[in-house]
């Protein structure tokens, strides 16, 4: 049966661990060329450079080639081809897919459609799992484990998919503790709040962090889309309360990390850049070496 | 004559089948939407319904008498979310050989729409599959998009 990376809840935790060892191997050796002879096709359906220079760079690095393209304005997209056809044409000729695309759940549907191998590279606010596996090797890298870790998730929680893929993740490992920092427009929703419920792991909400920051160990922030609020007062009421800069960073713990999937606004003031508490850009880094990581393993490379 | 013989007499002398399907318990406004779902719109077997029937549970009832017609439990399970309290009796000559009570399935295909507007579901040819996480309220996450569409936004296709 063929592997396909559709949403995070599809790999067990001996798979995301798996994945952390591969990253780890591919970050020594990141020139490897076991995509050697082999098509990749990068179908992204919306624009996303970062995502995509990404895994391109990734498989650059395995030796493969690619097809594709970087917006659907190329594509057949344009001339009405449906889903179910450009992936039933595009699996006959590459050996796997990659695939970025507005609608959710569209990622699912095309690898019911296709003989290759899916990765999905995204599938509008639904899941970027493999975002998240380059999340959880950085925490791994930056704190040693997965386990008995204190994260503190701050923005829209409610919209922000990859904090919820993050939580679900997170989640199969030991005792961690959320704290989850949002205003209560972009709270996290509850069914992700039952999911840690079901299993007994402790979360608290608040909507502010500056008093409590002491206790993490990650903070993963994201940003609070002005035109996720119905009402701008609101928006201009909280803005502010998420602005992380390097003077609150000062009585946290020496492990802590500050995690962001990029691209910033103005949620990290530039002066964290410098602190050795900030790990966005390197995390953005660990993306190439997971990205390996995940290729290979669902084509049963290494 | 007794009382309930002869309700059954009058019963009988209305819409008496010989062997198949009596569907009970519908509610009225859900009529239609059960002939659909089952393919009763399609079958050349003999139907016979009446609608707007006094209960007492439902305020106004409909009733489907399938002549010649056995479901499948997973076939007249679909019809568990738009009328939950439906009862079936399985007619053999003329007597009611069994009762069965719907059920909600595990997973319902084909007949819920997603209510997210932004699930490929609903921009493709797609039949849409749901597997039920609660079932009182129902709840149903699309394979899909994986949103979860409450019993509330349930909207047949």
């Amino acid at each position: 049966m063929k592997k396909d990376l559709i949403s995070i809840t599809d790999f067990s935790k001996e798979e995301y661990l798996r994945i952390m060892e591969l990253a780890a191997d591919f970050e020594k050796n990141p020139n490897q060329e076991l995509l050697k002879g082999k098509v990749v096709a990068s179908l992204f359906f919306e624009p996303s450079t970062r995502t995509r220079l990404s895994f391109e760079t990734a498989i650059n690095r395995l030796g493969g080639r690619i097809v594709g393209f970087a917006d659907p304005d190329s594509s057949s997209a344009t001339k009405g081809e449906t889903l179910h056809d450009t992936i039933r044409m595009v699996s006959n000729y590459a050996d796997i897919i990659v695939m970025r695309h507005p609608l959710e759940g569209a990622a699912r549907y095309a690898a019911e459609v296709s003989s290759v191998p899916i990765i999905n590279a995204g599938d509008g606010a639904n899941q970027h799992p493999t975002q998240t596996l380059l999340d959880m090797y950085s925490i791994l890298k930056t704190q040693g484990t997965l386990d008995d870790l204190n994260l503190f998730m701050v923005g829209d929680l409610k919209f922000g998919r990859t904090v919820h893929s993050l939580l679900q993740a997170m989640s199969v490992f030991e005792n961690p503790i959320f704290n989850f920092i949002a205003p209560e427009s972009l709270q996290m929703p509850r069914g992700f709040k039952h999911h840690l419920e079901e299993r007994g792991i402790r979360y608290f909400e608040h909507e502010e962090f500056t008093d409590i920051i002491s206790e993490a160990d990650i903070i993963y922030m994201t940003r609070v889309q002005k035109e996720r609020f119905s009402d701008p007062i609101e928006y201009e009421k909280v803005k502010d309360v998420y602005i992380l800069n390097k003077a609150m960073l000062e009585n946290t713990k020496p492990n802590v990390r500050v995690l962001h999937p990029l691209p910033r606004v103005n949620e990290i003031a530039t002066d964290v850049d410098s602190s050795e508490k900030a790990y966005y850009f390197e995390q953005a880094l660990n993306g190439v070496f997971t990205r390996e990581a995940i290729i290979s393993h669902v084509m049963n490379l290494k | 004559m007794e009382k309930n013989d002869m309700k059954k007499k009058l019963k009988l002398k209305v819409s008496a089948i010989k062997d198949g399907t009596v569907i009970d318990h519908i509610p009225a406004k859900s009529l239609f939407e059960v002939i659909t779902i089952l393919g009763l719109d399609t079958i050349e077997n003999q139907i016979t319904f009446g609608t707007n029937l006094e209960s007492g549970k439902l305020g106004a009832k409909a009733i489907i008498k399938v002549s010649d017609k056995f479901f499948e439990n997973d076939e007249i399970n679909k019809i568990a979310l738009i009328a939950p309290h439906a009862k079936l009796n399985i007619i053999r000559d003329y007597e009611v050989a069994e009762k069965k009570i719907v059920e909600i399935p595990q997973k319902i295909t084909g007949i819920v729409k997603c209510f997210n507007p932004k699930c490929i579901t609903n921009h493709e040819k797609i039949t849409s599959c749901f597997s039920v996480i609660n079932t009182s309220p129902v709840a149903l996450k699309c394979r899909y998009c994986e949103k979860i569409t409450a019993e509330d936004e349930i909207k047949m296709l």
